[in-house]
């Protein structure tokens, strides 16, 4: 039998002989003294989604602020769609299409009015125009308030107007800055589409988030800022591969138990309701045994264990060593 | 699309934008219309006889309302000029600006939309104040040449105005801010020849009164329209406007492109 190198594993798209799309090298600013981004370095290959997380004040913001051309870096460079963002702004900005924080939409204009006065400002002639309007209206599921003012809309509406007016035209790139961001859980689902078909349409995304499994479910690659450095790169399987292993969750009847057992147990934190622990884990059976044996012969009784493979909560505090 | 065409195209979608805010909202339109109206109906109707009697002159030749008229005219565009600020610092904190400023659009394209929109409506509250006045009694006698100094003379106005107030709307941190600062302006041709002449001032008053910028361009309105010589008062009235739309354009531009403030 002859020799068979073994065969690379199929990438699901594209990632190294694609032009980068978006490629960083050495970004830094800094506002004041404070430094915002250090040394960013990132590559994204054309047509993927990247994620881009972090906590509040990691430099998110303003990474996505750097890339289209709002702010200009102190050092480093960056190119977008295959332009410099500080020497062709103007080409970088003809290739992308940006959502921030917060709906940019016109509140004195009606939904119609908003993205008639984006596809003018696109300079599309008059039938484009109205053919794009249209089927924006009907794609954001706008067309029963096309005609009524913003200022009336849900903050649901706001948001799919301002992604429909990001996506007038079909921009090579697409930053998206926390778009889930005040969402309820469909309003969420319903972006997660649109970023699908973006992607499947061969449109590059990036996006930020505070929410690791946004993350996980859409993105090809993440990279992990902390205090405006990138602490780690990868698919969210290579990620979740330098996680410990996973978690266990405990849950308790009572608080005074949750507390008792906390004491017992120094790697563990508090969950939301205050009535359960978390604490990572490597899921063995041994592993479990002797956890439940201690909290046992403490007399701490629990009501409720479940073990969780890692998710890139884990990876995030393994990489950050933050406590939660 | 060559860039002055560019320029052209996207500042008209802008002023496009602005006439669509003023036809959708014809409240704030209207009342934007009615405060110089009511000014000058109260100016002349409540304060009239008795201001009309401490004028000399030439001055006092005809109706209060004569006199009046260039003053109210000058607060017309202060009144537009204030509303600009606030449309302007709205944009910013509702974050379209910076949804502006990511496109390839002409940048200042939303700008100047503004500062074309604000002459706009400069032009047409000075219309309406006209026409209130004449019904008032008020019956200029300018030649065809006169009316379009005049004309051209509040255009300039509204465009120093309108960059003025753009820059304060950029400047200010959230709307109330915006429109406090967009009140000096509009006060500031209460200590002119406005409503009195300067000489009726207390001595220090009277001289901020003569050399402010608004006294000269009220002075050149009220030749103009009497068809009386203008002069000295053209020339400074021509340079004030001028310096304060060069200055207010240089300070807006840098405000508009400077880097957004919070961090993130």
């Amino acid at each position: 039998m002859r020799f068979q190198p073994s065969a690379p594993a199929l990438p699901a798209r594209p990632t190294t002989s694609v032009k980068a799309a978006i490629k960083a090298t050495g970004l830094t600013k800094s506002f004041g003294g404070q430094q915002a981004v250090r040394d960013l370095h990132l590559s994204v290959p054309a047509g993927n989604v990247l994620a881009l997380i972090g906590p509040n004040g990691s430099g998110k913001t303003t990474t996505v602020r750097m890339l289209s051309t709002l702010l200009a870096p102190d050092s480093g460079r960056a190119m977008v769609a295959g332009h410099d963002v500080t020497s062709e702004g103007q080409a970088v900005r003809a290739a992308i299409g940006v959502t921030g924080q917060f709906s940019a939409v016109d509140g004195l204009l009606t939904g119609r009015q908003n993205l008639v006065l984006m596809a003018r400002l696109h300079h599309l002639s008059p039938a484009e125009r109205q053919s794009r309007v249209g089927d924006q209206l009907d794609r954001f599921d706008l067309t029963d308030a096309a005609d009524k003012p913003v200022a009336i809309y849900s903050g649901g509406m706001r948001r799919r107007l301002d992604l429909a007016m990001t996506l007038m035209t079909r921009p090579e790139v697409v930053f998206l800055d926390e778009p889930t961001t005040g969402l309820d859980p469909r309003g969420r689902q319903a972006l997660w589409q649109i970023v699908r078909e973006l992607a499947t349409d061969g449109v590059t995304v990036l996006l930020t988030t505070q929410y690791l499994e946004e993350a996980d479910r859409l993105a090809d690659r993440v990279a992990l800022l902390e205090h405006g450095r990138l602490i780690a790169e990868g698919t969210p399987a290579e990620l979740k591969a330098r996680a410990p292993g996973g978690h266990v969750r405990l849950s308790f009847a009572n608080e005074a138990a949750a507390s008792g057992a906390s004491a017992l147990l120094p790697g563990a934190y508090r969950a939301d309701d205050g009535m359960s622990l978390v604490l990572p884990s490597d899921n063995s059976v041994a592993g479990l045994r002797s956890l439940l044996d201690r909290l046992q012969a403490a007399a701490v009784p629990v009501t409720r264990v479940s073990a969780q493979p890692a998710d890139l909560d884990d990876v995030f505090f393994a990489l950050t060593g933050d406590e939660r | 699309m060559t860039n002055l065409k560019l320029a052209l195209t996207d500042s008209i979608t802008m002023l496009r934008r602005d006439i669509r805010h003023a036809v959708s909202y014809p409240s704030v339109t209207i009342s934007g219309f009615m405060v110089p109206v009511i000014m000058l109906l109260l100016f002349d109707g409540v304060f009239g006889r008795t201001l009309r009697a401490g004028l000399t002159g030439t001055l006092a030749g005809h109706g209060y309302v004569s006199y009046l008229v260039p003053g109210v005219l000058v607060m017309a565009a202060g009144g537009v000029a204030e509303a600009t600020a606030v449309t302007v610092n709205t944009d910013m904190s509702e974050g379209l600006i910076t949804r502006f400023k990511v496109m390839a659009i002409w940048r200042p394209a939303v700008l100047a939309g503004q500062v074309a929109g604000g002459m706009l409506r400069t032009v047409l509250t000075g219309a309406a104040v006209l026409a209130v006045a004449a019904g008032l009694g008020f019956s200029p006698s300018p030649d065809a040449l006169s009316w379009l100094a005049a004309l051209g003379l509040l255009m300039l106005l509204g465009f120093a105005l309108s960059w003025l107030t753009v820059a304060f709307g950029l400047f200010a941190r959230n709307p109330a801010g915006a429109n406090s600062l967009a009140l000096i302006p509009l006060f500031l041709p209460f200590v002119s020849s406005a409503f009195v002449p300067p000489g009726n001032m207390p001595a220090g008053v009277a001289e901020f009164a003569a050399y402010e910028p608004f006294t000269p361009i009220i002075d050149t309105f009220r030749g103009l329209l009497a068809g009386g010589p203008v002069g000295v008062h053209a020339v400074a009235a021509v340079a004030w406007c001028a310096g304060i739309a060069a200055v207010s354009f240089g300070w807006a531009v840098r405000l508009y492109n400077r880097d957004p403030r919070q961090a993130g």
